[in-house]
């Protein structure tokens, strides 16, 4: 009896807070959502994952792409000391397969985008702008750069990010895969929830 | 031009003719990942938010056709595996500490590329802070190395071997259960 009676009370106290939070937040699906067909998408990434293996003898991955490049970069400015790291007397920095995987992704995304008339050429997402207010551009470039150093760095300390370990890792059933890609999202799901509906 | 070259080590430079594959593979992701929609910001976000699925849908999809190719391949002896080490530690601390950053930008770094490409400029604050994380991981690493990553490194250790199953049996039973799920989220889902 009792308990039948909290939950109503509960709905009705707490819905005005939920209503409250979504407004202030930004609803994402009101906006659009993949141009195809997401399980024919991931259809055709499973199938690429088995072509990179057949002929090149790599598995997709992304993020060893930035620590080849940042090391580059860090050969040019700094060079003794960059080659005395560990991380890169055990990964040379060089363009390698994946530096130029990542490239080609910059441009496969750019003729699916055109393709689709999808191309955004903007410095604000919309959801962003919608939590964050107009012209939050110093908020964005800020937390955006944080988030890429901290991800990085994540990516590395794991062994690998959402491709590596999320589509190559865990569908070779590596459990260090399943473990990274399911802290991937609870990090993720924390930080976001706390960003956009506290 | 033969594809007689399916030896790659890290000390090896890269063959020309694997550049230009990894080039036309790259090509193929990002164009395949601007059209499921995850180089887009509120994709990404609102898988986070649990409210879009799509992001789930791709990935699960991927890595069940990828699964049963990949060891179909292996079988007949067409590819080797690349299975990743299991570390608890650094794949647990690494993983979390990804995922707080993948909150913050929105992308991950294949994605990221992605959005640059369809015309998200703030990726390219996300790309100068993924090259700045990964030399500040290298500056740690020597440390690391003898610290966090020893601790609970089990190899490459895959699922079948930790419930103690053969890979055939496993994969029969984890697939369905793949699809499974796929179809409870496509269900229950708006999106």
């Amino acid at each position: 009896m009792r308990s039948s009676m909290i939950i109503p009370i509960l709905v009705v106290l707490v819905s005005p807070a939920i209503s409250a939070a979504q407004e202030a937040g930004a609803d994402p699906l009101q906006y659009s959502g993949p141009a195809w067909s997401p399980y024919l998408v991931g259809a055709l990434i499973g199938v690429l994952t088995m072509l990179t293996l057949y002929f090149s003898n790599k598995p997709l991955g992304a993020s060893t792409a930035y620590a080849r490049v940042a090391g580059l970069i860090g050969k040019g400015v700094a060079p003794r000391h960059t080659q005395a790291l560990k991380y890169y007397q055990d990964n040379k920095p060089v363009i390698d397969w994946e530096v130029m995987l990542v490239f080609g992704a910059i441009g496969g995304a750019f003729l699916a985008a055109w393709h689709g008339g999808e191309l955004t050429g903007e410095w604000l997402p919309a959801m962003w702008e919608a939590r964050f207010g107009e012209g939050s551009y110093a908020l964005r470039i800020g937390v955006a750069l944080a988030g890429g150093i901290l991800m990085a760095f994540g990516a590395r300390l794991a062994g690998g990010c959402t491709s590596g370990h999320g589509i190559s890792g865990a569908l070779q059933l590596s459990v260090g895969s399943w473990i990274a890609l399911i802290c991937f999202f609870v990090g993720g799901i924390a930080t976001a929830m706390l960003m956009f509906r506290l | 031009m033969t594809t007689n070259s399916h030896i790659t080590t890290d000390t090896k430079p890269t063959p020309p003719v694997q550049l230009a594959l990894g080039l036309l593979f790259g090509i193929i992701f990002g164009f395949l990942l601007q059209k499921g929609g995850v180089a887009k910001y509120h994709v990404l976000v609102g898988v986070l938010l649990l409210e879009d699925f799509t992001v789930v849908k791709v990935m699960l999809t991927a890595i069940t056709v990828g699964a049963v190719g990949v060891f179909a391949m292996h079988a007949l002896g067409l590819v080797k595996l690349h299975v990743k080490p299991t570390r608890y530690a650094g794949n647990i601390v690494g993983g979390l500490i990804f995922g707080v950053g993948f909150g913050l930008l929105g992308y991950c770094p294949g994605t990221g590329a992605a959005a640059l490409g369809q015309g998200n400029w703030d990726a390219i604050a996300g790309i100068a802070g993924l090259m700045i994380g990964s030399y500040l991981f290298a500056e740690a690493s020597g440390w690391l190395d003898k610290t966090l990553m020893k601790v609970g490194d089990r190899g490459k250790l895959m699922l079948p071997e930790l419930v103690g199953l053969r890979l055939p049996v496993f994969l029969v039973i984890f697939v369905p259960l793949l699809i499974a799920g796929l179809i409870v989220i496509d269900q229950v889902t708006r999106r």
